[in-house]
C-alpha cells in the first residue's frame, strides 16, 4: 500500500494515525513498537504539560472564588506565564538531600508516585478509538496501578528521616488505603451495568449516562476521589498547620515538583474517569460517530472536545470544594468512610446487582434508568433517616441544643457516651 | 522466542529481589525488594496471558499486603533502625520447610497433570504452555466470574473463601486490637 | 504475551523517563552547596529531638488489616461484575451472600470498637 495524501488526512481527522500508519508500514512487529512508543511519548507529555496549565487554572479559580485577583504580573493580564516562572525557579533550586536519610527510599519515591499517575492513562478513552490500550480489565487495572503509589507516600515519609515526614505518610496510607474500599465499591456497579470492566465498554453502555442511573454509586464515587488524590477536605496528606506538608516536608527542588505534579495528574485523571463511567466520556447524542462526506470522520475529533469539556467540567467541581470547604480532622476523615461510605456502598452494590436481575430483558435502557434510579433514591432516602435519627439520640444523651456547631471536646463527649450506653442497649 | 527471553528476563529479577529480601539486613529494604520481587510475579502472570491475575497481584501483594509488612515493621520499635542479622539459628530447619513445600507442589502438579490437565481433555507436558483458544483468553475474566457462582462450578469454595475472610478479619482484631481493660 | 500488554510493558519502561528529566535537570542547573545545618531535618525551628523513626500505634495497622480483607473481596467480585450479564439468579443471590459475609466483619469491626480512632 502506497501513501495516499488524501487518506492520511482522513486519518488525522478521524484520529486514527496509528490504524492508518500500520496498514501503511504492514503488521510488522518494529511498526507495532515504535508506534506503542510514540503513544506512550505523546500520553506523558500531554499529562505533563497540561500540569502547567491546570496550576495556573486553579490558582485562578480559587482566587476568583476568595474574591482575589491570583496571578497577574508573569505573562500579561492573566498571569499565564506564572506557572511557567514557578517550574524554571524549581529547576534552579538546591537538590539537597537530608542528613540521615535512607538514600533508596528517599530517591525512589518521586519517581514511583509519578509513574504511577502516568500510567493509568493508558485506559483512558479520550475519543472512539483513541485510548492507550483497551485493556479487558480497563478498571481494574487503574485501580491496581494506583493502590501502588500508596507506596511511594511509605517510601518517603520513610525515606526522609523526619517524624512530620513519617506521621505524614501514615496518615495519608490510613486514609488512602480506606477510602479505596468504598471507590472499589462504588466502581463495581458501573461495571456490573456495564456487563464488562473495559473503559470504551463501559463508555458504550452508556445510552443513559450512569450519573442518572446510579447517581448514589457517582456521589460515593466523586467522594472517594477526592480523598484518593488528597484533596480538600481531605487534604490531611499536607495538613500545613499540623504536620508541615505532610510526607513530602523534606523534599525540595524538582523532587518535591515531582509530587506537585503528581497529585494534579491524579487530580485530572480521576475527573476524565468520572466523565468515562459516569457522563458517557466522549459520548454526546450520537454526534461522536458523524462523518461527513466519504469517510471524513470529523465525530471521532468532536467525540475528543465532548469529552475535554465533560473532563474540565468535573475538575472544576474539583476546585470549586477546595475553595468551599474546609478541612476535616483525621478520626472525622476514617469514621466517615468506615462507618459511612463503605456501608451505604455494600447495600448499594447488592441492591442494584439483585434489581437489575429482576428487571425484564424487554425493558428499553431508559425504563432499566428508571428502575435503578428509583432504588437509589431510596437507598438514599433511607440512609438520610438514620443518619437523623442516629443525630437525633445524640443530641437526646448530651443534651446539647442543635449540634451543628459541635467542639472537639464536645464531640469526644459524644463518643463516650456512645461507648458507654450501646453495650446497656444491646442487653 | 521474544516470549521466552522476556520470561527469562522477568524470571531473573523477580528471583534476585527474592535473594535480596532473605540477605538484606534492612528490614525495610527487604520490603522493598519483596515487593519488587511481586511486581516480577504480576510480570509472569502477563506473560502467561492472565492479565487480571497480573493485576490483582499487584492491588492485593503491593497494594495491601506490602503496606502491612511495612506497617508491621514500623510498629515493632526493636526492628527498626538495627540492623538484624541475616541468618538465625532456625536457618537449617527454614531450608528444610522450604525444600519440602516446593516438593510438596512440584509433586501435586507433576502427579495430577493427567488427571486435572490444564486445558481439559489434554494431557500436558509440564515444560510448555498449553494453546488456549483465542475466545477463551478474551473473555476468561467473565468465564472465571461465572464459574465462581456457578452451582456446577466454584459457588462452594468461592462462599468458604468469603468465611475464610471474615474469619480473618475477626482473627486479627482479636489479636492487634488491645483488650478493654488494657486500653483503661 | 497478548498485543494489550506490550502497550502497558512499554508504557512501564518509558514512564521513568518523565520524571527523571527534571530531576536530573534540577540537579545540573541547581547550586551545590551543601553545609550541615541546611541538611538537618526540619523540626519547627528546634533541633531534631531523639529518633525519627518513632513507633506508631496499632490503630493504622487495624485500618490496613480490614482494607486487606476488602482488597482480596474485590478480586473476587470484579469477574462475577464482568460476568453479569450471563449470572443466573442464583449466582446473584451467592454473590450478594458473599458481600454479606464480608459486611458481617465490618460490623463485628464496628462492634469491637476497632474502628475507633483513639
Amino acid at each position: 500500500m502506497s501513501f495516499n495524501l488524501n487518506e492520511f488526512l482522513k486519518s488525522l481527522v478521524s484520529l486514527t494515525v496509528s490504524d492508518y500508519l500500520r496498514q501503511l508500514w504492514g503488521d510488522q512487529l518494529w511498526v507495532g513498537l515504535v508506534l506503542d512508543i510514540l503513544g506512550v511519548v505523546i500520553i506523558s507529555t500531554f499529562c505533563l504539560l497540561i500540569v502547567i496549565f491546570l496550576i495556573w487554572l486553579e490558582r485562578k479559580v480559587i482566587a476568583r472564588i476568595q474574591q482575589r485577583i491570583g496571578p497577574n504580573r508573569v505573562g500579561g493580564r492573566y498571569g499565564l506565564l506564572q506557572t511557567v516562572a514557578d517550574v524554571i525557579k524549581l529547576l534552579i533550586k538546591e537538590d539537597i538531600t537530608p542528613m540521615g536519610a535512607d538514600r533508596v527510599a528517599y530517591w525512589l519515591a518521586p519517581f514511583l508516585i509519578v509513574m504511577a499517575a502516568l500510567i493509568v492513562w493508558a485506559i483512558m478513552p479520550f475519543a472512539p478509538g483513541v485510548i492507550g490500550v483497551d485493556l479487558n480489565i480497563g478498571v481494574f487495572f487503574f485501580l491496581a496501578i494506583s493502590s501502588v503509589s500508596v507506596v511511594s507516600l511509605l517510601l518517603a515519609g520513610w525515606g526522609s528521616n523526619n517524624k512530620y515526614a513519617l506521621l505524614g505518610a501514615f496518615r495519608s496510607v490510613a486514609q488512602l488505603v480506606s477510602y479505596e474500599v468504598p471507590m472499589i465499591l462504588a466502581l463495581l456497579v458501573p461495571i456490573l451495568l456495564a456487563r464488562s470492566m473495559s473503559t470504551v465498554s463501559i463508555v458504550a453502555a452508556q445510552t443513559v449516562p450512569f450519573l442518572l442511573v446510579v447517581p448514589l454509586a457517582a456521589l460515593i464515587f466523586f467522594i472517594s476521589s477526592l480523598a484518593e488524590t488528597g484533596r480538600t477536605p481531605f487534604d490531611l496528606l499536607e495538613a500545613e498547620s499540623e504536620i508541615v506538608a505532610g510526607f513530602h516536608v523534606e523534599y525540595g527542588g524538582m523532587k518535591f515538583g515531582m509530587f506537585f505534579l503528581a497529585e494534579f495528574v491524579n487530580t485530572l485523571f480521576m475527573s476524565g474517569f468520572f466523565a468515562t463511567v459516569f457522563l458517557g466520556g466522549y459520548r454526546f447524542f450520537g454526534l461522536e460517530n458523524l462523518v461527513i462526506g466519504d469517510g471524513w470522520a470529523v465525530g471521532n475529533l468532536i467525540g475528543l472536545v465532548v469529552f475535554f469539556v465533560k473532563m474540565f467540567a468535573v475538575y472544576f467541581v474539583y476546585i470549586w470544594i477546595r475553595g468551599t470547604l474546609p478541612r476535616v480532622r483525621v478520626d472525622q476523615i476514617l469514621n466517615y468512610n468506615w462507618k459511612f461510605l463503605v456501608p451505604v456502598s455494600l447495600v448499594l452494590v447488592m441492591v442494584t446487582a439483585v434489581l437489575d436481575k429482576f428487571i425484564p430483558e424487554s425493558f428499553s435502557a431508559y425504563a432499566r434508568a428508571g428502575a435503578h434510579l428509583t432504588a437509589n433514591v431510596l437507598i438514599a432516602l433511607v440512609t438520610i433517616e438514620i443518619l437523623r435519627a442516629y443525630a437525633r439520640r445524640q443530641r437526646r444523651l448530651t443534651g446539647g441544643d442543635s449540634g451543628l456547631a459541635v467542639t472537639a471536646a464536645e464531640d469526644h463527649a459524644h463518643q463516650e457516651t456512645a461507648v458507654h450506653h450501646e453495650p446497656a442497649a444491646a442487653h | 522466542m521474544v516470549e521466552q527471553i522476556v520470561f527469562l528476563i522477568i524470571s531473573a529479577f523477580t528471583l534476585t529481589m527474592a535473594v535480596i529480601v532473605v540477605t538484606k539486613r534492612n528490614l525495610f529494604h527487604a520490603a522493598l525488594a519483596l515487593m519488587a520481587s511481586f511486581l516480577g510475579v504480576a510480570g509472569l502472570y502477563v506473560t502467561l496471558d492472565a492479565g487480571f491475575l497480573a493485576a490483582a497481584q499487584l492491588l492485593v501483594y503491593i497494594g495491601a499486603i506490602s503496606i502491612l509488612v511495612i506497617f508491621a515493621i514500623m510498629m515493632t520499635r526493636r526492628l527498626m533502625q538495627t540492623s538484624e542479622p541475616a541468618f538465625n539459628t532456625q536457618a537449617g530447619f527454614a531450608l528444610l520447610t522450604a525444600v519440602i513445600g516446593f516438593g510438596v507442589v512440584f509433586w501435586v502438579f507433576y502427579v495430577f497433570r493427567n488427571i486435572w490437565p490444564l486445558v481439559p481433555d489434554t494431557a500436558v507436558p509440564l515444560a510448555s504452555k498449553p494453546v488456549v483458544p483465542q475466545e477463551v483468553l478474551q473473555n476468561s475474566v467473565a468465564l472465571m466470574g461465572r464459574a465462581f457462582v456457578n452451582p456446577a462450578g466454584y459457588v462452594l469454595p468461592f462462599e468458604i473463601a468469603s468465611v475464610l475472610l471474615l474469619a480473618a478479619l475477626v482473627g486479627a482484631i482479636i489479636v492487634a486490637w488491645p483488650k478493654a481493660e488494657d486500653k483503661a | 504475551m497478548s498485543q494489550d500488554w506490550q502497550f502497558v510493558a512499554l508504557f512501564l519502561i518509558l514512564s521513568p523517563i518523565f520524571p527523571a528529566a527534571p530531576v536530573i535537570l534540577n540537579h545540573l542547573l541547581g547550586p551545590k552547596k551543601p553545609n550541615p545545618i541546611k541538611q538537618q531535618t526540619y523540626e519547627c525551628g528546634i533541633e531534631t529531638v531523639g529518633s525519627s523513626w518513632v513507633q506508631f500505634k496499632v490503630q493504622y495497622y487495624v485500618y490496613a488489616l480490614v482494607f486487606v480483607i476488602f482488597d482480596v473481596e474485590a478480586v473476587f467480585l470484579f469477574p462475577i461484575a464482568a460476568a453479569y450479564g450471563q449470572l443466573t439468579l442464583f449466582g446473584v443471590f451467592a454473590a450478594a451472600l458473599f458481600i454479606f459475609l464480608l459486611a458481617d466483619g465490618l460490623a463485628y469491626a464496628w462492634g469491637r470498637g476497632a474502628l475507633e480512632w483513639i
